[in-house]
């Protein structure tokens, strides 16, 4: 213990995963304040996905937000990943990650609804291919 | 090398006057931070792989080729029974961590037991969710949709069985090693990959059981 903790201390980097913090109680605390805080929002996802209480189009949006919401909470609580300076390189990784992510569903959807606007109906196509 | 031209390096060669001080080099990072930094990102790099199934999915949505599509399917109560399996595992993965970093193994044994528990229940009620689509006539090879549903759902599965494998593992060689260094690198690895497979399957259950569900 006192050999990682020399290890976590001595350097200016953190490993993703790794907690400043050492102590039992307050690391016991941080995951139970993310397990409630991420059944607290799953609760809301399931809520309302299933209600009528609230106004219909905004659904998929809150659902939307909810998710991002519980991943940031996961990544936080779970993964450790702050914004501290000693988590600089993994914050920059996630990033980019992130990047990458938002350019191919955002471009895969965008594209392939243009796709799906310009191409003739499908029975007209078969009819062409007789 | 003269003596003289040692005896001048020694002292102050480059007149920093201490400032050297605030230059100098740890060297190379701790073996932990750089196996951490590593598996991170191969960790980002499979939530890329993901965000292309997310995308095919997205993509197939509408095309259940006269098939049923997801609001008629999807089962939400055992949608919400996986995820607690999964955040409750999730949750037990960080006392492991705790308590492997406190060198009790019995603690530790008894968590990563208790993760692997929850692990099998989850995939579980996924297999008994894919059997009873399957039996109802909504395989796979129904439509692009239940195609796409298939491979998102059943990656994220996969990975399980694979995290599942990797945590009897992980329980084996702390029994059969103990905290050894190496063996604490895995460990962060492991804690590391099954909360990303959580964080993953919150995109799941948002994106495609209840967006599925309400639209």
């Amino acid at each position: 213990m006192s050999e990682q903790l020399h290890e976590m201390h001595d350097h200016r980097d953190v490993a993703p995963g790794d907690e400043e913090e050492i102590r039992v109680g307050p690391r016991l605390l941080g995951y139970v304040v993310g397990l409630g805080l991420a059944i607290l929002l799953t609760a809301t996802s399931f809520f309302v996905a299933g209600t009528d209480l609230v106004w219909q189009p905004s659904i998929p949006v809150a659902l939307v937000v909810l998710a991002i919401a519980q991943m940031g909470v996961h990544l936080v609580f779970f993964l450790h990943i702050t914004t501290g300076a000693d988590n600089t390189n993994n914050v920059l990784a996630l990033g980019f990650g992130l990047l990458i992510v938002f350019l191919v569903i955002g471009g895969s959807l965008w594209i392939m609804d243009h796709l799906n606007h310009n191409m003739m109906p499908m029975d007209q196509l078969m009819q062409m291919q007789r | 090398m003269t003596d003289a031209t040692l005896a001048f390096a020694g002292d102050d060669p480059h007149q920093l006057r201490g400032m050297q001080q605030s230059v100098t080099h740890d060297g190379p990072a701790p073996k932990r931070i750089v196996t951490g930094y590593g598996f991170w990102i191969f960790l980002l790099s499979d939530i890329v792989m993901f965000s292309c199934f997310f995308a095919s999915y997205a993509v197939l949505l509408g095309q259940t080729a006269g098939g049923p599509s997801g609001a008629q399917l999807f089962d939400l109560k055992s949608v919400a029974a996986e995820t607690a399996c999964l955040l409750l595992s999730s949750f037990t993965c960080g006392l492991a961590s705790i308590a492997a970093d406190m060198r009790s193994a019995r603690w530790f044994q008894t968590a990563m037991a208790a993760t692997c528990v929850l692990g099998l229940a989850f995939l579980a009620l996924e297999g008994r969710e894919f059997a009873g689509l399957v039996s109802h006539g909504a395989g796979p090879t129904r439509s692009a949709f239940l195609s796409a549903f298939f491979a998102l759902v059943g990656c994220h599965g996969m990975h399980v069985s694979a995290g599942i494998l990797w945590l009897l593992t992980m329980m084996a060689q702390v029994f059969a090693k103990g905290f050894r260094a190496d063996i604490m690198r895995r460990l962060l690895c492991f804690a590391l990959f099954w909360h990303a497979l959580d964080i993953i399957w919150v995109a799941l259950f948002s994106v495609v059981y209840l967006l599925g569900s309400a639209a």
